[in-house]
């Protein structure tokens, strides 16, 4: 029988939500690693028990966690992150140079066909990967190195390396997405970087033709359609119809278009989902109202899904890495809140419950599909 | 029988269950007393100290003897309460919010 699993990521541990093909009862188990933040957890493509997460405190730094048995047990793995080579310096918020440290890991992407390789998004923003399960990590350094990393700095959350997309077409080909340098593309498998940032417009950057400086939220593809991405940035929606190449914007009739997450509907390549958010100084929804945009047209015409989501006196925040699809017939959308709710719709949008209520703040919502 | 106390997010991550008791050869500075609790066990590494310079990490501080050893210089030895077991070495998380 069909069901979900769902990996929730907070400031206090790690939660596992379950759930059969409906979707409506929910088992919860954790929290996981409690007292520690989990930026990220997520599933192998490869195998679905095969699970990484990235457990970090300000007292004791990175754990890397791996579960074999799909989160009933856990294990601590390899956790040190070192750059390659000297690390050099990128620009701190002042403009003076500031030399690359090691904070905490991101996004973790496991491979979409070997187990034991993943690639791991960090702070101050690197590229690294494991080809053991996670044992042993290992810069990709082309992408600090391509040129443009001496100019980075960073936004109010840190330089972090927060997106990382693997083309399941191109098989060389990799995305990644940094606050607040912008994006770029390997078509070498992470050898080799280049900003793919033209078109991106960004108050504060005084040159409109800028490689890099974007602060670019996040980044979302349809496996199906991989040359289209989708990006919520600091302010605007956009849309890419060449693999980065060049950006439009399709924020049309957002009430705002200030964000952090972006994703697409599991079978409607068209059909986008994002939750504006007031503005870089108000992080919390228009009129107090939790608002989930869809746009089935790709872009520039939206509407907003209410059903079931507070309408009133709401003043949460919807972190970058806090919202993902199920690939289920009717496809199911999922996000966390600053709150401790996570949100789920069975029905692509059109009515939403809460699956957990009172969690610790959420920081990434992963799901998983399982048969 | 040297003993360290461990705060309890690090007791939980190791699975250690009370006082960790280590057995060293040499003299009894704080370095050798981390290193060999690296070697007891190694999911801790990074955790307390830095993996390359081997420096405390900011919110991590060493006492004992109702002293504050966290600047003392780590090869320097430690009290004879703690070399003797008499003492623990106490690892405590900073108070630093959260």
């Amino acid at each position: 029988m069909s069901g979900v699993r769902v990996l929730v990521g907070t400031r206090k541990g790690a939660f596992v939500l379950t759930s059969d093909g409906k979707r409506e009862q929910w088992d919860i188990s954790g929290p996981h690693f409690g007292g520690w933040e989990v930026y990220h957890a997520k599933g192998s493509p490869a195998d679905p028990d095969r699970l990484y997460a990235s457990q970090s405190s300000g007292w004791s730094g990175q754990v890397i966690q791996r579960s074999d048995d799909g989160g009933k047990t856990w294990n601590a793995m390899g956790n040190e992150f070192s750059y390659d080579g000297t690390p050099g310096t990128h620009q701190w918020y002042d403009g003076t140079p500031h030399p690359w440290e090691f904070e905490r890991v991101w996004h973790l992407e496991p491979s979409l066909d070997d187990l034991d390789t993943v690639y791991a998004g960090v702070e101050d923003a690197g590229l690294f990967r494991t080809t053991d399960g996670g044992k042993s990590w290992h810069e990709l350094p082309g992408l600090r190195g391509h040129g443009s990393g001496k100019y980075w700095q960073p936004g109010a959350g840190g330089m972090c390396l927060h997106t990382i997309i693997l083309d399941p077409v191109e098989s060389n080909r990799m995305f990644t997405a940094i606050s607040a340098a912008g994006a770029f593309r390997s078509d070498d498998a992470g050898e080799t970087w280049r900003p793919v940032n033209r078109g991106l417009q960004s108050e504060g950057i005084p040159d409109p033709d800028a490689e890099v400086g974007h602060c670019v939220h996040r980044i979302a593809m349809h496996p199906s359609r991989p040359e289209v991405l989708f990006m919520q940035k600091h302010w605007d929606v956009m849309r890419s119809d060449n693999a980065g190449e060049t950006w439009h914007e399709i924020s049309g009739n957002l009430p705002t278009d200030f964000g952090f997450p972006i994703d697409v509907h599991a079978h409607e390549p068209d059909t986008i989902y994002v939750v504006p958010i007031t503005s870089d100084a108000l992080h919390y929804p228009p009129d107090g109202k939790l608002r989930v945009y869809r746009s089935r047209t790709g872009g520039d015409d939206w509407e907003p899904l209410t059903k079931g989501l507070p309408q009133e006196h709401c003043y949460v925040n919807v972190f970058r890495d806090a919202m993902s699809v199920d690939s289920l017939d009717s496809c199911g959308i999922y996000f966390g809140t600053t709150g401790g709710q996570v949100y789920v719709s069975n029905d692509a949008g059109d009515s939403w419950e809460a699956a957990a209520s009172n969690l610790p703040a959420v920081l990434s919502v992963e799901v998983q599909t399982l048969s | 029988m040297i003993r360290v106390v461990l705060p309890s997010h690090l007791r939980v991550l190791a699975h250690i269950d009370g006082e960790v008791q280590l057995s060293i050869d040499g003299a009894v500075t704080q370095r050798s007393v981390l290193d060999a609790l690296e070697v007891r066990y190694p999911v801790l590494q990074g955790t307390i100290r830095d993996h390359s310079t081997k420096l405390r990490r900011p919110f991590i501080r060493f006492f004992a003897c109702e002293e504050d050893l966290s600047h003392e210089q780590p090869d320097l030895p430690l009290p004879e309460r703690v070399a003797s077991g008499a003492e623990p070495y106490l690892i405590v998380g900073a108070m630093a919010g959260g």
